[in-house]
């Protein structure tokens, strides 16, 4: 399983949880057990033609990525990044 | 059930409910604060249920419902989102659902949202799923229609009007783009716009391209529209298709520019405007910081300034489109909220106005519920 951060405006998803366990072999099938576990929280940081949003970032251990057929392994941490919004 | 003024504001969901004679006001909230509340919109086939857009600084769009009354909210299971776009197709994504509008009373459950790029979407089950309308969304015209052409706070689709005679009978409008109709479910649209200016495009007499701030559909003749316009204040009476500009009427000086349009809830020739400052830059703010509120009593032919008790200077209020509205009572009351966090109420349609709630955040919808 791969412990995936998550930032307190997601959190309402996760029942307040700052870190859950998923699991997948890519960015796309860890955020698709995300949803699995916690229905909703995908589109609120996937829009509906499977880019990251504006305002979010995702990073696997330190290294940011941009694209959902990033792979993962079982010892990765990603991070969930709610990047600044204004005021 | 006591009444209810739904806020819908930049930092969250705020309400006010009256005593009885509607002199005394308690505010309640926030919820969901710190969320973006585009619209709060009741349900009056179910009044119980209503439905809000919201969306937040970081996270993507979303629709919430209640039913109970807005005491507990759940999200929306698919909210509004465009379909998949294909190979080579510009992809499109909601990023803010901006309008909610309840289906016709023969079609229980059925919701239309209107969204920034522009999109209307529909839900069959009170707004917990939502589809794109294919018809107007994929429509051949669509991509002129929705050119992007976009306002500081992107094209918005809203005005959502469901005639209450034939479910398949619709209106909705863009900015920028005009108003449209469907005769057909929303199958297929028509542009709906002769008549109205629009200064601002190389064609003056284009079909479309418009700026329509707001359009409302009397529920008692449905055949009544009004239009408060980026180029001034319309009336249209179907079956006819050129819009009259019964801003003329409007004194010269405070010109026919706008953001909300409110319609008496009984008589179709009684209407309030909430006039704004549209020249050089567009400052947007109440003319000559002397806010107030103008109404006509015979569909648009004549006009009345109602300021009693507003501020009568240096106050720089903005009212937004969706914040403005009226109740039913026997002697109507009149609302609005301002972008500087004030709502304002008068219980003599418009007459006399007092301060009800201020220091609020931005506030970008004011509904009211019964």
């Amino acid at each position: 399983m791969i412990t995936v951060r998550v930032p307190s405006p997601l959190r309402s998803y996760t029942a307040g949880a700052a870190q859950v366990s998923a699991s997948g072999r890519t960015v796309a099938e860890l955020l698709g057990d995300l949803e699995r576990n916690h229905p909703g929280m995908r589109f609120r940081m996937i829009d509906e033609q499977e880019r990251i949003r504006p305002h979010i970032r995702i990073f696997i251990n330190q290294r940011e990525v941009h694209a959902l057929n990033e792979d993962l392994r079982s010892s990765d941490e990603v991070h969930l990044i709610c990047a600044l919004s204004g005021g | 059930m006591a009444s209810t003024l739904w806020i819908g504001t930049r930092k969250g969901l705020f309400s006010l409910r009256p005593d009885a004679r509607r002199r005394s006001w308690r505010l309640s909230g926030p919820q969901m604060l710190g969320h973006i509340i585009h619209h709060v919109v009741q349900d009056p086939r179910e009044p119980r249920r209503l439905a809000l857009a919201a969306k937040t600084g970081h996270l993507g769009p979303t629709v919430y419902i209640s039913i109970d009354r807005g005491r507990h909210w759940q999200e929306a299971k698919s909210p509004p989102a465009f379909r998949k776009a294909e190979e080579g197709e510009k992809p499109r994504a909601v990023e803010r659902v901006f309008w909610l509008t309840p289906g016709n009373p023969s079609e229980p459950g059925a919701w239309y949202a209107g969204s920034s790029p522009a999109g209307l979407f529909r839900s069959e089950d009170h707004g917990l799923h939502w589809l794109p309308v294919a018809g107007f969304n994929d429509h051949p015209m669509n991509p002129k229609w929705a050119a992007g052409l976009r306002t500081p706070d992107g094209e918005l689709l809203h005005s959502v009007r469901v005639d209450p005679r034939n479910a398949r009978h619709l209106y909705l409008a863009i900015s920028i783009g005009g108003v449209f109709e469907s005769t057909d479910g929303g199958a297929d649209w028509a542009p709906l716009n002769e008549g109205v200016a629009a200064d601002f495009l190389p064609d003056p007499k284009a079909a479309y391209g418009h700026d329509p701030h707001c359009v409302i559909l009397h529920p008692q003749q449905p055949d009544r529209l009004y239009q408060q316009n980026h180029c001034g204040s319309y009336r249209l009476d179907r079956p006819a298709t050129r819009w009259v500009r019964i801003g003329e009427h409007m004194p010269k000086n405070i010109g026919d520019i706008g953001f909300p349009i409110v319609a008496h809830p009984r008589d179709p020739d009684t209407v309030w405007v909430f006039p704004m400052d549209g020249s050089t830059v567009w400052p947007r703010t109440s003319i000559d910081g002397k806010p107030a509120v103008y109404r006509s009593r015979n569909a648009g032919r004549s006009w009345q300034r109602l300021a009693g008790g507003l501020p009568r200077a240096q106050a720089w209020f903005t009212v937004l489109r969706q914040a403005m509205c009226a109740d039913e009572a026997p002697r109507v009351g009149l609302y609005f909220g301002t972008t500087q966090g004030e709502v304002w109420a008068s219980i003599d349609e418009g007459k006399s106005w007092r301060c009800v709630a201020r220091h609020l955040p931005e506030i970008y919808s004011l509904t009211y519920a019964s």
